[in-house]
């Protein structure tokens, strides 16, 4: 088991580039999300820590030993592939021993800690099978299995379960994590799904067109996100901004929208110009006596809350409100806001600006 | 379903293609029938008119091919002890002393050597290239790529003379290894192709995932690129071999004795002393087609999934 360190990491292809500069660390045994939108260069990351792609600049410390340029038979790193690669001209049992062959272990050893693991995968009946003819699951676990039994280093995960059905995925999903915890080894997972980044994750870092956007525990992503982009990618429905021109200074704990006052954590950071006010659904709050006013557009019924969609001067902003509550569309409403929650942003940058609620997360994301 | 599913053939057309695949083969293999058989007919039989159909078969053309004969009076074969071996019972029968092996053994074997030795140096060669064209970034791949198949383009025959003197020059003439060459240089750009073709289908994450399991990049390609490309392999040596086995016109020019092949050969029994031996002919072609068919039957397993060039797949 070991910390791998991210330094600065670049990658080009020609003369496009993937990866522009990442920088995080992945802690030792923790379950770390690669989470971006297709395209933004995460299979490019995972495959360099992996030492399948060989970085054009930068540093990754596995385990505190710099394997920047070192091929990946030599980084004792296992890898789940997106489709799962296994061999096709072997039976399960062949495929699981495959890696420990490989380190030249006596037989016998191989034998059994191939029958131990597929054990643990609850897939010893299948050993004697051949891959080809297994369900999505199976070949799931058979390829989890022969990432586990030589216990590497560190797990590389891509997109495990984007291959499956997606009520088998929910399961898979708990099962991964359970065995993640019986196991504590380092595993980098990379997906698209936030959902599944937030549940399952310990940490995640957020990349969008080959840089990194933020790093950290999903919770500090979720209440204090650095970027605009992180704002708007996680949870659903997306954090609300409202816009609008104005100046923001330091030590200042209130904004002025349109003829509002709202009061916002106390600022650390000057700004002026076009800015935005980003507040989460659940923090929007239906006020009459508010003076930020909306009129209802859309209601949309979840059991317990409801999603109600309003127009407000500075922009549509979407209420996560109970569902007892009776809203109907066209009534004209205000809007009233959770002041420790909220979130400023410079839209020009598209960064967070400073606050004394967020500046901790944002210091070290 | 409906009874015109594209999937399904009704019974009828089953039965059309069945009766016409039957007539196609007696098409084609009714020649070599006629060659096989003739091949154990005595030398009146082969010649008699109307065409025997049913005879009393005899190896005498077998042993005509192997063997070099004398003719010997009645008065001579009586001073001889009589004969002990099958085949000379044979040639004294038609009045002929064996004398000692013919050449074709000889020239058999060179065809063996060099067809199949030509052939795995095609393969081995054409696969080791077409990895490297397939997922390594080649500069000029492109280029390089059309410039092999460019040798192609022509038929080989038209460099002969430039090929006759260099090999004249470097003492290849006549051996087995400048047959061998010779032939692999003509299939290489073939075999290159193909398997190229074949390599491309082969998802790359099976020779990462044997990186990253601790294997390097050549235990990867024997382990695990290799047994996927089997297919690709196997009917890119049968193209190969049946090039090599064939030919001819570089046969004739550049081997006359010690590498000579069988093709070049076979026609000169022909010739020989008076009449056409057509038995021993016959048996000639009988056993020259014999290695290519033994082969195409080995690998058959992986051949009829190979023959479509990789359009099915798994
Ligand atoms: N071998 C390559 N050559 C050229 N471009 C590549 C290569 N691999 C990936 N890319 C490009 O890099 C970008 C990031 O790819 P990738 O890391 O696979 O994204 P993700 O996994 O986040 O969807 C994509 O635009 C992709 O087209
Ligand atoms: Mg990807």
């Amino acid at each position: 088991m070991a910390e791998i360190v991210i330094r600065n990491l670049r990658k080009e292809f020609g003369s496009f580039t993937a990866v522009k500069g990442s920088t995080f660390t992945v802690g030792d045994g923790e379950f770390f999300m690669l989470l971006g939108p297709s395209g933004c260069g995460k299979t490019t990351t995972l495959r360099m820590i992996a030492g399948l792609e060989l970085p054009t600049s930068g540093e990754i410390l596995i385990g505190g030993e710099d394997v920047s340029q070192r091929p990946a038979s030599k980084r004792d790193i296992a890898m789940v592939f997106q489709m799962f690669a296994l061999y096709p001209h072997m039976n399960v049992r062949k495929n699981i021993s495959y890696p420990l062959v490989s380190q030249g272990m006596p037989r016998d050893r191989v034998a059994t800690k191939v029958t131990e693991v597929a054990r643990t995968l609850d897939i010893a009946h299948l050993l004697d099978k051949g891959v080809g003819g297994l369900s999505g699951g199976d070949r799931q676990r058979v390829a989890l299995a022969r990432a586990i039994v030589r216990e590497p280093k560190a797990f590389m995960l891509d997109e495990p379960l984007g291959a499956l059905d997606a009520e088998f995925r929910e399961h898979m999903a708990e099962e991964l994590r359970s065995l993640h915890n019986r196991m504590g080894a380092t595993t980098v997972y990379v997906t698209h799904d936030q959902l599944e980044a937030m549940q399952m994750g310990d940490k995640i870092v957020i990349m969008n067109h080959g840089v990194v956007e933020q790093f950290g525990v999903p919770q500090d992503l979720y209440d204090w996100p650095a970027t605009m982009f992180v704002a708007e990618f996680l949870g659903s429905p997306p954090m609300n901004f409202l816009r609008f021109d104005g100046i923001v200074g330091r030590g200042m704990a209130a904004v002025t929208l349109g003829e509002a006052v709202i009061d916002v954590p106390q600022q650390r950071e000057d700004a002026h110009g076009a800015l935005a006010l980003g507040v989460r659904p659940e923090h929007v709050h239906l006020d009459d006596a508010a003076p930020t006013r909306g009129r209802v557009i859309a209601a949309e019924y979840l059991g317990t809350s409801q999603i109600v969609t309003l127009a407000t001067p500075h922009g549509e902003v979407k209420a996560r409100i109970p569902s007892a509550r009776a809203v109907r569309s066209g009534d004209t409403t205000g809007l009233s806001f959770d002041a420790r929650t909220l979130s400023l942003f410079d839209v020009a940058t598209g960064r967070a600006l400073s606050s004394a609620a967020n500046q901790t997360v944002l210091a070290h994301g | 379903m409906s009874a015109h599913s594209v999937t399904a053939a009704s019974r009828k057309a089953k039965w059309v293609a069945g009766i016409l695949v039957v007539l196609y083969a007696v098409l084609t293999l009714l020649p070599l029938l006629w060659i096989i058989s003739t091949s154990f007919k005595s030398g009146p039989d082969s010649i008699s008119y109307p065409p025997k159909v049913f005879f009393q078969p005899t190896l005498e053309g077998y042993v005509n091919l192997f063997t070099t004969q004398a003719r010997a009076s009645a008065e001579d074969l009586a001073t001889l002890t009589p004969p002990e071996a099958w085949y000379d019972e044979i040639a004294w029968a038609d009045g002929m002393i064996i004398v000692g092996p013919s050449r074709f053994g000889q020239r058999f074997l060179n065809s063996v050597i060099i067809g199949f030795g030509s052939t795995f140096l095609s393969i081995v060669l054409g696969t080791l290239s077409a990895y490297a064209f397939s997922r390594f970034r080649v500069p000029l791949r492109d280029d390089l790529l059309f410039f092999i198949l460019s040798t192609r383009m022509m038929p080989p025959i038209v460099v002969a003379i430039p090929i006759f003197l260099m090999f004249r020059s470097l003492g290849l003439s006549d051996t087995h290894a400048g047959m061998i060459l010779l032939y692999t240089a003509v299939n290489l750009s073939l075999a290159v192709w193909l398997l190229k073709g074949f390599i491309d289908e082969i998802p790359r994450d099976y020779e990462e995932a044997a990186l990253i399991d601790g294997y390097t990049r050549f235990q990867a390609f024997v382990k695990v690129v290799l047994p996927q490309a089997a297919t690709g392999i196997a009917s890119t040596a049968i193209f190969c071999l049946i090039f090599a086995w064939n030919e001819y016109a570089f046969a004739v020019l550049l081997t006359s004795g010690n590498a000579q092949t069988a093709p070049p050969f076979i026609p000169t029994i022909l010739s020989v002393g008076g009449g056409i031996d057509w038995p021993a002919v016959a048996a000639a072609a009988t056993l020259f087609l014999l290695p290519v068919v033994v082969f195409t039957i080995l690998l058959r397993k992986h051949l009829l999934r190979g023959i479509t060039f990789g359009a099915v797949r798994r």
